[in-house]
């Protein structure tokens, strides 16, 4: 097995290559503005340090958010266009749960909130770091406060509300090697994992207009 | 073995609005133009939504690649060369086209180009007529870009002569509808209306056509007001709109100005040649009127057919193959959607040691 694995839902443009049983070789940037820039390089130097070449892949999986759609679409739209070039299946895993893999914690309940911007996060329950218990969500910190009071909290968005999330710790960001290591770990238990299908959680921006606005001079 | 030069076999992506386009052309040939528009879903909104639109674009991308790969009978190891719509557009939706192409090129072990989505515009006349003369005038016309370009030689000189400096002439068809009560997109039906309407029946405004005004700007926000202050006027007196004439008058004022001023344009620079293109290349009476001036002036007009003026992907594979045929450098796997990539830059060539932050600074905050 030799899993590529693409997060690109969070500031953090993060790709890996796993065979399996490790995580062979990973490239982790943050910068939550060059999505669309930095990925495929990534892509390409992690393969380089792995010495295969994108054919040898046989699977591909892809965090799908939630996280700024932007980014976000970054990742799937790569991750796609892999599957659809060498045919071997996509899968997508919720970034939240790569999170909460990453942060290893064995006896909960603790909470995984990463930045939604405009003073949001998107946030879910975990029971311990395999086992998500609520629907991932967004929503302001101060209105969640009672739901996630006393709990430990990791991600970006604990960390940057800690008046809601006293305490936030490591890891800060979604790290491919988590998400791929997740995905290897449920496949190999012959879970099917679900297909790459973005989680927005937001409807678009948009406005009906309302009625024609008169520009004639009262 | 035939160099790939002579013909080049060109994928070509377009994401810079709502349509998700992807072409395949051999040189000059036309093998397939697969879309899928999600139109339909902006028009409650009265104009198109960037999220909707980059929504969209991301389901549709497998698809559609898949489709144009069907329609031309090609398969994709064959291909000589991906091409991409850089820029200009929106932000969003742009970067959908831009990841995929990348996916697919780096994944098909292809050149990649990152192309200008005008210069596209005026390359998919090849697809029609052949070879592109050069010099060549074009006039560019769609919901978001109204322009005169003289192009003389599509893959690196793309020079402007001038724009719109307020709405592009697809929007004040938009606008026009939407005071008509006509429904979006506003041009194909003000179209209609207007083929049994009287065009001389209403003198609306012609924009920029003073003796001092710029030779070749647009300007299509007082034409635009004039309209709708005089529909206005019509409903505040208790009368009917006459929807035919004042959609064949107000037609007459956007069409007169743009070939008044295109052939001026291909005279003055000694051009024989004009090229229209975009969504209003497909106004009827645009076409009859741009023939009739051009004849009259002695330039050759090229009008490439209706499908082929609106945003598809056969465009940027046209470019694009005109890349490979002139042994133009391809981008890097860094390449980047820039929304306001400036018309000059027919494509960006990749430097080699990075991105080229040149226009880092006007560029709209692709993520906010
Ligand atoms: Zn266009």
């Amino acid at each position: 097995m030799l899993l590529l694995a693409l997060d690109t839902a969070t500031p953090a443009v993060t790709v890996a290559l796993h065979d399996g049983t490790d995580a062979i070789a990973s490239s982790s940037q943050v910068d939550a503005r060059r999505h669309g820039e930095l990925l495929l390089p990534a892509v390409d130097r992690v393969l380089t340090e792995a010495g295969v070449t994108l054919d040898a892949v046989t699977g591909v999986v892809v965090g799908v958010g939630p996280g700024p759609y932007t980014g976000l679409r970054v990742g799937l739209m790569t991750a796609d266009t892999f599957g659809l070039v060498l045919g071997v299946p996509v899968h997508g895993l919720c970034t939240l749960d790569a999170l909460a893999y990453a942060a290893d914690i064995e006896k909960g309940p603790f909470v995984v909130a990463t930045d939604a911007r405009r003073k949001e996060v998107y946030w879910a329950r975990y029971a311990d770091s395999r086992t998500r218990l609520s629907e991932p969500a967004v929503d302001r910190p101060a209105d969640i406060a009672a739901e996630v009071a006393g709990l430990p909290a990791v991600g970006a968005g604990a960390l940057l509300y800690p008046e809601t999330f006293p305490r936030a710790h490591e890891p800060e960001h979604v790290s491919a090697a988590a998400l791929a290591a997740l995905a290897a770990e449920r496949l190999a238990a012959g879970e099917e994992l679900p297909a790459p299908r973005p989680l927005y959680l937001r409807r678009p921006d948009a406005q009906v207009p309302k009625n024609y606005k008169v520009v004639t001079p009262k | 073995m035939a160099d790939p030069r002579d013909e080049p076999l060109v994928l070509g992506i377009e994401t810079s609005c709502d349509e998700t386009g992807v072409g395949i052309v051999r040189g000059t040939t036309l093998l397939a133009d697969a879309i899928a528009s999600s139109v339909d879903e902006h028009a409650r909104f009265g104009g198109v939504v960037p999220e909707v639109a980059s929504r969209a674009h991301l389901e549709a991308m497998v698809p559609t690649i898949d489709r144009a790969l069907k329609e031309a009978g090609v398969s994709a190891r064959d291909l000589d060369g991906i091409a991409v719509t850089a820029g200009p557009g929106l932000a969003g939706a742009l970067l959908v086209g831009v990841s995929a192409a990348k996916a697919y090129a780096y994944a098909l072990g292809k050149p990649l180009y990152g192309v200008n989505h005008l210069a596209s515009h005026i390359c998919v006349d090849q697809l029609e007529h052949g070879a592109l003369p050069e010099p060549t005038m074009a006039l560019l016309v769609s919901g978001g870009h109204s322009s005169l370009l003289l192009s003389s030689d599509i893959t690196s000189d793309v020079r402007p002569m001038g724009a719109t400096i307020d709405d592009a002439a697809g929007e004040a068809f938009d606008k026009i509808a939407r005071v008509l009560n006509l429904g979006f997109p506003g041009g194909p039906v003000i179209d209609r209306y207007a083929r049994e309407g009287d065009p001389n029946a209403i003198a609306f405004p012609r924009g920029l056509t003073g003796p001092r005004d710029p030779a070749y700007d647009f300007s299509f926000s007082g034409l635009k007001t004039a309209v709708a202050r005089w529909i206005e006027a019509r409903r505040a007196a208790g009368e009917d709109v006459p929807v035919r004439d004042v959609s064949a008058s107000f037609q007459e004022a956007v069409v007169d100005v743009l070939t008044r001023k295109a052939v001026r344009a291909c005279k003055d620079e000694g051009v024989d040649h004009l090229m229209i293109g975009g969504g209003v290349a497909a106004n009827s009476r645009l076409r009859a009127l741009a023939r009739e001036r051009c004849e009259a002036a002695g330039i050759r007009l090229r009008v490439p057919r209706p499908k082929l003026c609106t945003d598809n992907g056969a465009m940027v594979a046209a470019l694009g193959a005109e890349m490979v045929a002139r042994n133009r450098p391809a981008s890097s796997w860094d390449l980047s959607a820039d929304s306001s990539l400036p018309v000059t830059e027919t494509h960006v060539p990749g430097t080699g040691h990075g991105h080229d932050h040149a226009h880092e600074a006007g560029k709209e905050n692709l993520y906010s």
